[in-house]
């Protein structure tokens, strides 16, 4: 049978898809910026922490890890209200984006900073810096550069599940194609649209976090 | 008068076992996606080294397509896709078949990784033998591939178990979607997320322990 796809009623609807994408833009942003936070606060606590601590810190990874994002999204946004805290969808989406790369970037970020060799530590405590200068000054940026790719992949990974959030109604790119279908019928086009965009998403903003980690995480300390 | 008497009787009891009869297709549906993800995985692997690049060019194209995108989009390309082309499609037949690509492209690339690692010389030595191509890869480089390979792989088996959580959207009824619906009964969304997050630990927390387990064995042995 002949099929035919018309684009043009889905590109019509642009302000929608461009929206979409800047929430999508926005959430991976925020999530990036406290997840990758939270994930090297936990990958300290995990290493140098005090001993109690580190039962908790495994816990949460592995809680996170081996459930699907889509269950912890409703867990956030369904179940935490009965609990008493209410969130909006878009606050909703960020916490459980944060949460979620929390957990593996810790992993990634600890796997970095226990490659650092003993001596440098060793050089850098002789030279009477303190455990916290030492951490952040000289353990920690070789660390995030020896995982960057490893951590940029995941933010990528976390970028594509954020397609999830449109469920909860976060006006993100795949709600936006959800919306769009909804009004002309145009189902299978508007998804190619969407998908093609993630696509083009996925490639920019594994080139921008590659950019941003040389220029402004690990690069800088170099001089 | 009886259906309000319904809800309120519902226990945690009615849930969990609920909840536990919707696990059997999450289950399933990984089983599947699994298994022909890794049918379909094999085959792409073996074009992707054979010599032609035009062959090698449109399967690492194939693999970058699945990683790009969100699998949520795949899904939905999946199930209006099948429609559009007259095949009847259910939300069984449009999950099982995104879930198996969205695998194969995944286990494509992870075994491709581990043929890379035979060194060259292994080639080498099996063509000097006179094995032809397809005895080279079967005789002698898949059994080493193999080994280094089974980590990763069943590693990649808690991915597609939480992938499947996706399916709900589309409207398939597993421990996700089983989950949304008790909660829409009983009005208990702490209670019924709580038991469906615990049941995917459940079923994940084993396969990744069980991954990492094996990939200290390897660790091991390769010393």
């Amino acid at each position: 049978m002949r099929v035919a796809l018309e684009f043009f009623p889905v590109l019509e609807e642009w302000p929608l898809l461009l929206t979409g994408i800047a929430w999508t833009l926005l959430l991976t942003a925020a999530s990036t910026f406290f997840g990758l936070l939270l994930g090297t606060v936990c990958a300290y606590l995990r290493t140098q922490g005090p001993e109690w601590c580190r039962p908790f810190i495994v816990g949460y990874v592995e809680l996170i890890r081996n459930t699907p994002f889509i269950v912890q999204l409703f867990f956030i946004f369904f179940a935490l209200p009965a609990a008493g805290i209410r969130l909006s969808a878009e606050v909703a989406s960020v916490l459980a984006m944060v949460i979620n790369l929390g957990a593996y970037s810790a992993d990634i970020v600890r796997a970095g900073i226990q490659a650092t060799p003993r001596g440098q530590i060793e050089a850098a405590l002789s030279l009477s810096l303190t455990h916290r200068q030492v951490f952040t000054r000289v353990v920690l940026p070789p660390a995030l550069q020896r995982v960057w790719p490893a951590l940029v992949s995941q933010i990528i990974i976390v970028m594509l599940g954020s397609a999830v959030c449109g469920q909860i109604s976060t006006e993100e790119l795949s709600y936006a194609a959800n919306l769009i279908q909804s009004r002309n019928f145009r189902a299978f086009e508007a998804f190619i649209v969407a998908t093609v965009l993630y696509l083009v998403l996925s490639v920019f903003v594994r080139h921008f976090f590659q950019w941003f980690g040389r220029r402004f995480v690990f690069g800088a300390s170099r001089g | 008068m009886y259906l309000v008497r319904r809800v309120v009787e519902f226990s945690i009891w009615d849930i969990l076992r609920n909840l536990l009869l919707a696990a059997r297709w999450t289950i399933v549906l990984s089983l599947i996606a699994f298994v022909g993800g890794g049918l379909v995985g094999l085959g792409l692997l073996v074009v992707r080294t054979t010599q032609m690049r035009v062959l090698q060019r449109a399967v690492s194209i194939y693999v970058s397509l699945f990683q790009g995108t969100p699998l949520l989009m795949q899904l939905f390309l999946a199930y209006f896709g099948l429609a559009l082309f007259g095949v009847e499609t259910s939300a069984w037949t449009a999950a099982a078949i995104a879930l198996t690509l969205y695998s194969s492209a995944f286990l494509c690339e992870i075994w491709h990784g581990c043929v890379q690692a035979i060194p060259k010389g292994q080639w080498e030595a099996a063509q000097s033998l006179a094995l032809n191509f397809l005895e080279q890869l079967r005789f002698i480089v898949l059994p080493q591939a193999a080994r280094i390979a089974v980590p990763p792989t069943v590693g990649f088996l808690v991915q597609v178990v939480k992938g499947t959580a996706l399916a709900s959207v589309i409207g398939f009824v597993e421990l996700t979607k089983a989950g949304t619906m008790i909660t829409n009964a009983t009005f208990k969304p702490f209670v019924v997320f709580t038991c469906v997050g615990l049941l995917y630990f459940l079923i994940c927390y084993p396969i990744s322990a069980y991954a990492r387990k094996l990939e200290g064995q390897l660790h091991v042995y390769s010393r």
